[in-house]
């Protein structure tokens, strides 16, 4: 399999690459799909080994996945546990580099698809580095990959729609949810109607939500937050507060409620390693994220490079595939195959973007939560930084930007490379240096993956 | 706290704990009760499973001798000796 050459390779088995390998191959092209899952389906279709059928209940739009999966398995080179870590251009195109097994694998392609995804994205409250505190995609992925739920009453918290399907799975499973807490305002996407009436799928997607929690007698508290989670050695309770409009705690408003799992998310951060890697231009969207700049074919900046996914902007699954299609065709026109453009592939990614757009402007982070953390609470999970450490970064050192606090205090130096606290950490910096955060200085990893030296070595041989 | 289906266990700090085919060492743990297996290299504080997807590197464990693996993404198998991990994880290096 090594050094083997493909007209695409797409990197990421999540929808954005299984809907990207599959429109490569039907228009002709040789296909290689690389993720580093056991399974495809990246988090949005996380099942067990051989047991999606187990997990049907927590799924959606499982018909797409596994007509992709057909196709994949019967037209497409897949590699499942090759966690790619960095991509170059080399010979006639581009080469992806993998770690398989401890193993480097480097396999070439003439077009280059990244779909890498995201993950959630976080920021700190006191007693969040409890153990019993999950982020929400964490205890989702519990329930879906492994069939194991967080505890048996939770607190599910943070700020925008993927609340409510992290709720409503764990309460299908048996577990007490003792409330959604969201810190923004439902009426937030009043505001952008006609984005959102656009989409009766992802309306009726939310009602479905709404239906399931009402039934388990789940309750959902808008303007509400999870401040403070609660016990030695591992979480025993949080203490939520009502909030105003920009996230401070309402005075009085704090109660404490038992619980023994705590599942939060704040939107999602997109993964940039690999088109950082290749030069990609980038921006900040609406969430405040750095993404790929990509045009209405979804081309990077780079000749070849096609981003699809939540790494061009998050969006969800809906607009992965979209994008993932109109990638995998624009790939095989790149490498000269003819290719088809259906009617309405590209009105339906400008419906769903539009939607994404008005999912984030109803869903932002608002400066209050600043005043739930103290001097003391941990930032930087890996290298134990607290909020202090990084304020003193800038008041006492001098630090001017995220990137000088991180060498100056060490958050974001640490095993995640400052995937959980950057988002955190820029914020901080912002309010105390009045200056806008530059998502690019954190965001830049130059191996994607952890690898072994004799790894490197080993693909340095070939 | 998982369903069904466990039949194979793998050892965990010298007790044997059950998992079902392709579950993760994390998954596993979680299932059983068991919310933290790491203490923190300056604080000796407990963490477990933050991100369960391989970003986090909070549920860092030593599995067969080897330190750092994370429990959320090295799926369990029979016979595995799984240890706690303790600050770095390389405690036999320390001088």
């Amino acid at each position: 399999m090594a050094n083997s050459r493909y007209d695409v390779v797409v990197v990421g088995a999540g929808p954005a690459g299984l809907a990207a390998a599959a429109a490569a191959s039907f228009s002709g092209c040789d296909v290689l799909l690389m993720d580093s899952a056991e399974q495809p389906g990246g988090q949005y279709w996380r099942h067990p080994h051989g047991r999606l059928d187990a997990v049907a209940d927590l799924q959606h739009d499982l018909r797409t996945f596994r007509c992709l999966l057909s196709v994949i398995r019967s037209r497409v080179t897949y590699l499942a546990r090759h966690d790619v870590w960095t991509v170059v251009r080399g010979g006639r195109g581009f080469e992806a580099h993998a770690v398989a097994e401890d193993s480097a694998v480097v396999v070439s392609g003439s077009a280059l698809v990244l779909a890498p995804g995201g993950y959630d994205r976080q920021i700190p409250f006191p007693g969040w580095d409890r153990p019993g505190v999950f982020s929400a995609g964490g205890a989702q992925a519990l329930l879906k990959g492994h069939q194991v739920t967080a505890g048996q009453r939770a607190a599910v918290g943070g700020t925008g729609p993927f609340l409510l399907p992290v709720a409503a799975g764990l309460a299908a499973r048996g577990v007490t949810v003792v409330g959604v807490f969201e810190a923004n305002s439902t009426l937030g996407w009043m505001r952008h109607l006609p984005s959102v009436v656009r989409t009766p799928d992802k309306i009726a997607e939310g009602v479905r939500f709404a239906a399931a929690l009402a039934h388990r007698r789940v309750g959902f508290h808008a303007r509400h937050a999870i401040v403070e989670a609660h016990g030695e050695g591992q979480v025993r309770s949080v203490t939520v507060a009502k909030l105003d409009g920009d996230w401070r705690a309402l005075p009085g408003s704090r109660r404490t409620i038992a619980c023994d799992a705590v599942a939060v998310g704040w939107g999602f951060v997109p993964r940039l390693e690999l088109p950082l890697a290749l030069g990609c231009a980038t921006h900040v969207d609406a969430d405040g994220s750095l993404v790929a700049s990509v045009d209405e074919r979804q081309a990077t900046t780079v000749p070849g490079v096609f981003v699809a996914g939540e790494a061009g902007g998050v969006g969800g699954a809906a607009l992965a595939l979209v994008e993932g299609d109109i990638a995998g065709r624009a790939a095989a026109a790149w490498v000269g195959r003819p290719v088809t453009w259906p009617a309405g592939l590209r009105r339906r990614r400008r419906t769903y973007r539009a939607f994404a757009t008005a999912m984030h402007r109803a869903h932002p982070v608002r400066d209050g939560w600043r005043g739930w953390i103290g001097p003391d609470t941990v930032v930087c999970r890996c290298e134990e930084v607290t909020a202090s450490a990084v304020v003193d970064a800038v008041r006492r050192l001098g630090a001017t930007d995220a990137r000088t606090v991180k060498l100056l205090c060490r958050a974001g130096m640490g095993w995640c490379q400052g995937r959980i606290c950057g988002y955190a950490t820029g914020l901080l910096t912002t309010a105390e240096t009045g200056r806008p955060s530059d998502p690019a200085g954190l965001a830049e990893r130059p191996v994607a993956t952890p690898m072994s030296l004799r790894t490197l070595a080993d693909g340095a041989d070939r | 706290m998982s369903e069904r289906g466990t039949s194979e266990t793998f050892i965990f700090d010298g007790r044997a704990v059950p998992f079902m085919a392709g579950q993760s060492i994390g998954a596993a743990l979680v299932a059983d009760g068991v919310l933290s297996w790491r203490t923190t290299r300056h604080d000796a504080k407990p963490r477990g499973l933050f991100c369960g997807i391989g970003i986090c590197f909070d549920c860092l464990v030593v599995v067969d001798g080897r330190p750092n693996r994370r429990a959320c993404i090295v799926t369990a198998e029979a016979r595995m000796t799984v240890r706690s991990q303790e600050g770095t994880g390389r405690g036999e290096l320390s001088v």
